[in-house]
């Protein structure tokens, strides 16, 4: 579950780059939510998924996970609770380590690192299975160095580090955006399949508005550093990329420019 | 006239000081390509675990235990290093430079003066130039446990969140490893070994001074890319971790090689620090040249304009 309470944030305070990304978000979660996130460039969508991660502290308002407030701690803390892909396929992995000790990285989130080995052999035989399940061909590569990866294997590999350990709050922004069609595709559903199985509680940063209506069982549309539309059960299976359209109008007083949303309304 | 015998004889003395400088560069190899922190506290932590090393000698310490000593010395100097650049947010360069800046000053405090000798007459020294063989001996003794410790450290969890911290710190972050703490250790775990082959140059001379540790950096970062070309030339990818830390201690001894050589050869000495400076400038420029012959401006314009 994931709670956030009338979070504000504004960017170079005080300077002429004074910029108010977030104003007065409120959005709750339950468990098994998948929610899609969309809105114009500079909405705020990455702020306030980076608000959550902790990325830097919020200047106002709160933010609960499971219950627990997670408002003071600092990134790394509140990566026990996350599981998180960005939209560049390049941070989320380390490049120079081997594909293996990556997710060793990755399985122990939210543990103390202490002078155990950094990977065990059993735990190379269960990420070549989990490697298996993803049909990307990896798992005959797991000593490769990440770097040698594709863009798109490697935002899949970020996307099993994340869920590799079970994490209450899954947060994947644009995190197709940067792949080719097909590849894009492939993420997405991998990304389907494991919220479904996992019954994870997940938010998801789209700018393609098919993705957006296709996945997750709620959506949000944010304008101006605020939730300016929040739609989910039967309303959001019937919604068409038409309606969402003309909300981000009526909402925005503006058509919206994204190209790439505007070619997949068919 | 050149005289080969001469030469010949530089060479064991040469080596011995590659090995034992070789203890720094793995030091610098730990902070320069794993953290990808470019770490100037070197040149005073190096000094720092001489005279800690001289001073508690000639106060009765038994020279083995001093080098203890001079480990937790420029473990300390790396701790504020690391302090001074992750809690206090100032940028790697500077940090190791203000701590090399006031290490001068405790270097100075520490011996009383800008030397102190000990000589091996009167002392049981780990090592000394007087003893050209038994150092290398001690050295490769030395090297091997540190590269057998720092292979297995380097393989623990704790070593894999500084690997993460150097390669992408948001990535280590976001999977919980808290980057200010690993950069930390990384850098005082650096100095610490920075600090003890200080120590064991001033045993291995014959005194401590001020100035000893002047341009380690450069000998530190020479020594790890002259291992690293050699490294990668011999064995390329089969070349595993303990394998590229041995040859950056390797590359001390070949850089110490190749000074005696040009040494030899006639070049001045005061003329030593520029023909280095020189190296590790063209060392570092070859990958990024190299690159750059691959793809550049001037050769897209050249085929733009055939075309
Ligand atoms: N770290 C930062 N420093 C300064 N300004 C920032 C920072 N992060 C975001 N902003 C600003 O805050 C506003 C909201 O940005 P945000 O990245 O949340 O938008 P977004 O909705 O994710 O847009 P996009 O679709 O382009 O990714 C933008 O004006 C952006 O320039
Ligand atoms: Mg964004």
């Amino acid at each position: 579950m994931l709670e956030i309470r009338d979070i504000h944030k504004t960017f170079n305070k005080g300077t002429i780059n004074e910029k108010v990304a977030l104003r007065g978000v409120s959005l709750r979660l339950e468990d098994g939510d998948f929610c899609t996130v969309i809105g114009g460039n500079g909405a705020g969508k990455s702020t306030m998924l980076n608000a959550v991660a902790g990325v830097w502290p919020v200047d106002e308002g709160r933010i609960f996970i499971d219950d627990v407030d997670v408002t003071g701690l600092p990134e790394f803390k509140r990566a026990k609770y996350l599981g998180r892909v960005f939209q560049d396929p390049m941070t989320g992995t380390a490049a120079t380590m081997e594909l293996r000790e990556n997710l060793a990285l990755a399985l122990r989130r939210g543990q103390r690192r202490t002078l155990k080995w950094g990977i065990t052999k059993a735990e190379k035989e269960r990420f070549i299975r989990a490697l298996e399940t993803f049909d990307l061909g990896l798992e005959t590569r797991s000593s490769i160095k990440v770097g040698m990866l594709s863009g798109g294997q490697r935002q899949a590999v970020t996307l099993l580090m994340a869920t590799l350990k079970r994490p209450r709050l899954l947060l994947l922004d644009e995190h197709t955006a940067a792949l080719d069609p097909k590849t894009a595709q492939k993420v997405l559903e991998l990304s389907d399949k494991i919220i479904e199985e996992e019954n994870l509680t997940a938010m998801m940063v789209t700018h393609n508005m098919r993705d957006a209506i296709n996945h997750g069982n709620r959506l949000i549309m944010m304008n101006e550093g605020q939730i300016v539309l929040d739609i989910s059960g039967e309303e959001k299976k019937n919604l068409t990329v038409e309606d969402l359209l003309q909300k981000f109008e009526d909402v925005s007083g503006e058509e919206f420019s994204n190209d790439s949303a505007l070619l997949s309304k068919n | 006239m050149l005289d080969i015998m001469a030469l010949l004889r530089s060479l064991p003395p040469s080596i011995a000081q590659g090995i034992i400088w070789g203890i720094m560069a793995i030091g610098v190899y730990i902070t320069f390509k794993i953290l990808d922190f470019a770490d100037l506290t070197v040149d005073g932590s190096l000094a720092l675990g001489g005279s800690v090393a001289v001073m508690l000698i000639l106060n009765g310490m038994p020279p083995g235990v001093a080098l203890i000593f001079a480990t937790a010395a420029g473990l300390v100097a790396g701790l504020v290093t690391g302090i001074l650049h992750t809690l206090l947010g100032i940028p790697d360069i500077l940090a190791g430079i203000l701590s090399q800046i006031a290490l001068y000053s405790i270097n100075m405090n520490i011996m009383g003066k800008s030397n102190a000798a000990i000589s091996v007459d009167n002392y049981h020294l780990v090592v000394s130039l007087r003893y050209i063989n038994a150092a290398i001996i001690i050295g490769l003794i030395f090297l091997a446990a540190i590269v057998c410790i720092l292979y297995w450290f380097f393989g623990t969890e704790l070593g894999y969140t500084i690997r993460a911290t150097g390669c992408n710190e948001a990535m280590s972050r976001a999977q919980g490893i808290n980057t200010n703490t690993a950069k930390i250790i990384g850098l005082a775990l650096s100095n610490g070994l920075v600090g003890l082959s200080g120590g064991l140059i001033a045993q291995y001379q014959g005194y401590s001074d001020v100035n000893m540790g002047r341009g380690a950096i450069v000998i530190g970062l020479a020594a790890v890319i002259i291992g690293e070309v050699i490294g990668d030339a011999l064995l390329g990818k089969r070349l595993n971790f303990a394998g590229r830390l041995t040859f950056a201690a390797i590359g001390a001894v070949i850089y110490y090689m190749v000074i005696t050589f040009v040494l030899w050869l006639g070049l001045p000495s005061q003329d030593m620090k520029l023909f280095s400076a020189i190296v590790v400038a063209l060392f570092l420029a070859v990958p990024y040249l190299r690159s750059k012959s691959v793809s550049s401006f001037k050769k897209a314009a050249r085929k733009g304009a055939s075309s």
